[in-house]
């Protein structure tokens, strides 16, 4: 998948810098930075409304920040290098950056009128990036690898939202991108289903791809993640090793927080 | 008690319950039910009857035979006329421009109403004002008015042209060889037909998930294949049944265009009906089967445009009438099949 990692020695896969967001009068962020390294799996946690979710969407620019910029492999995202200025992309130069980024969604959001197949093919054909037999190759290979190559056919609401969710995936995958960003992928499944996706997630950890995932799932953390960050109110408190932040958390937040998710 | 020893049949036989032998309710009185041979879970639910419905049904049969009955007799009618009439060279020239003018009128209201919805949704002020002011305007004024106006638009203006605006024009177009009557009722049409159908696709598209937008952007897909193949595929449920409705109104909104001295079908009645004034009442019909029948088809379209959209929406597309017809009549032969094996 990530045989080409073209990428320059000190590029960080993300690095996120002074990153400050409002709804409104409600600080969402408050000067968040954060860098990931590539092929590192990076899983944020953190007590609902933290901003979690709009730090991720802040990646691929899903949301656009107040203050501070974002890279992935050392490009920045939504914006450009103007002088000594940052100017704003346009949509199209957004649309292609978001292209190389994987993005799943808590609802899955698949789309209900294309099959899995068409789902996953869709993408690569529409930006250019395979022929349509290509991009259905490719789609059925990573039906195959999510474990659901018999449901090629189905369309979404015939599928159980662990089914939909491991599509998702696979739709991410076949932009063959070398970063995934997971906006808390189990949150909406019923827990005998939550497995079968983390055993997705698992398994494209030791690929190389860099992934960044917000969950609840503690012992996922604990299995899989390189670096675990701890966000609350807008601020990372505590980032580390899963032994360092899950085992022996420092701030008094992080164990408040741990204590009543595990 | 011997239907009892049968397998329950796979499916209901009618919809009575199983009769009971006389005898045998006159023999075991009061609880033969509980007392059988059979288990309880064997036996069939004997279904609740309903004499409301019977009587209701009855009564709105002789209604409506009543009103039939009256249709067919009531010399005032003039069938024969109506018959007459019907599939006259007149008449049908008549539906042929109501069918030109409801189709034109029908593509480019769609296509304006798909132009103004965007405006609508767009980032840009000035757009979502003009497609604001638009529909508000034109859903303001009767169609008869904009008829009318557009109609007497050549004593306003003598020629149009094409160039820069507020400066020379290149090309000119006499206005009264452009406007023709055709021109102007498809073109009074369609200004008023695309006001509505803004509004209609905007329902559509707003009843399509956030989700399908982010996901589509996130995907990196580019805007145009983003609207086309993402969003407008789902919102067209949506807007199929509420544009059908507003096409229907449009066929019958062409009507109007009698005014503006084009002989649609409504048009070439009212002119038959004043050379023949006895046959004003069967002109009429005839106006009114034509109208119906086409409505019809519209409809019959629909069912079929639906079913085609629904595709991934439901779990499992509904059957067509033909598909349900050829269920019902393996279902028959089924059943006449098991009763033959129960006689013999």
């Amino acid at each position: 998948m990530t045989g080409t990692t073209t990428l320059t020695a000190t590029a960080a896969a993300v690095e996120v810098h002074g990153a400050h967001k409002w709804y409104g009068a409600n600080r969402v962020l408050d000067g968040v930075d954060l860098t990931v390294q590539p092929g590192q799996v990076a899983v944020i946690l953190g007590p609902s409304g933290s901003g979690k979710s709009t730090l991720l969407r802040a990646i691929n620019h899903l949301e656009q920040l107040d203050v501070g910029h974002v890279s992935v492999n050392g490009e920045l995202i939504g914006v450009r290098r103007h002088g000594e200025r940052l100017k704003e992309l346009g949509e199209r130069a957004i649309l292609a950056q978001r292209a190389g980024i994987g993005f799943v969604f808590q609802g899955f959001n698949l789309f209900p009128h294309l099959t899995a197949l068409e789902n996953i093919a869709a993408a690569p054909v529409a930006t250019g990036r395979a022929t349509r037999e290509e991009a259905r190759a490719t789609a059925r290979d990573l039906l195959e690898r999510v474990g659901l190559a018999d449901k090629a056919d189905a369309y979404p609401r015939q599928l159980s939202g662990g089914q939909q969710q491991r599509v998702a995936i696979a739709r991410a995958l076949a932009q063959k991108p070398g970063l995934i960003l997971f906006d808390e992928p189990t949150s909406a499944l019923d827990p005998e289903l939550v497995g079968e996706v983390l055993a997705v997630i698992k398994d494209l950890a030791g690929s190389g791809t860099t992934l960044i995932v917000v969950t609840h799932e503690i012992g996922f953390a604990r299995e899989v993640a390189d670096l675990v960050v701890f966000l609350d109110g807008g601020r990372i408190l505590e980032q580390g090793s899963p032994a360092e932040v899950l085992d022996n958390p420092q701030h008094p937040r992080t164990r408040e927080f741990l204590s009543r998710v595990l | 008690m011997s239907e009892q020893s049968i397998p329950a049949p796979p499916f209901e036989v009618a919809d009575r319950p199983p009769s009971r032998t006389p005898s045998a309710s006159a023999t075991s009185d009061a609880p033969s039910d509980t007392r059988s041979d059979a288990p309880l879970s064997r036996q069939r639910v004997i279904p609740l009857r309903h004499p409301g419905r019977w009587i209701a049904t009855a009564v709105v049969l002789v209604l409506v035979a009543q009103f039939a009955h009256g249709l067919v007799t009531n010399p005032f009618y003039q069938w024969g006329r109506f018959q007459y009439w019907f599939a006259r060279p007149v008449i049908l020239q008549g539906l042929l421009v109501t069918l030109e003018v409801a189709a034109l009128s029908a593509v480019l209201g769609l296509v304006g109403g798909i132009v103004l919805a965007l405006m609508r949704q767009s980032r840009n002020p000035i757009l979502r004002a003009v497609s604001w002011t638009y529909i508000w305007l034109f859903r303001s004024v009767p169609l008869i008015v904009v008829l009318l106006v557009l109609y007497n638009f050549s004593a306003l203006y003598k020629t149009l042209s094409l160039g820069v605006p507020f400066g020379p024009g290149f090309v000119h177009f006499n206005e009264s060889a452009l406007a023709t009557d055709l021109v102007v009722a498809t073109l009074g049409l369609s200004l008023n037909e695309a006001a509505y159908a803004a509004e209609v696709v905007r329902s559509g598209i707003l009843s399509v998930d956030q989700g399908q937008h982010e996901a589509a952007a996130a995907l990196g897909l580019p805007r145009g294949y983003q609207f086309r193949r993402i969003v407008l595929p789902q919102a067209l449920r949506a807007i199929v049944p509420a544009y059908v409705n507003q096409l229907i109104g449009l066929i019958k909104g062409t009507s109007l265009v009698f005014y503006v001295s084009l002989l649609d079908l409504f048009g070439e009645v009212q002119n038959m009906g004043s050379t023949y004034p006895g046959d004003v009442v069967p002109l009429l019909l005839v106006a009114t089967v034509w109208y119906v029948v086409l409505t019809s088809v519209v409809s019959v379209v629909q069912f079929y445009v639906e079913r085609h959209y629904s595709r991934g929406a439901l779990r499992t597309v509904p059957p067509t009438p033909l598909q349900r017809l050829r269920v019902s009549l393996r279902q028959l032969r089924e059943r006449a099949d098991f009763g033959s094996t129960v006689n013999s």
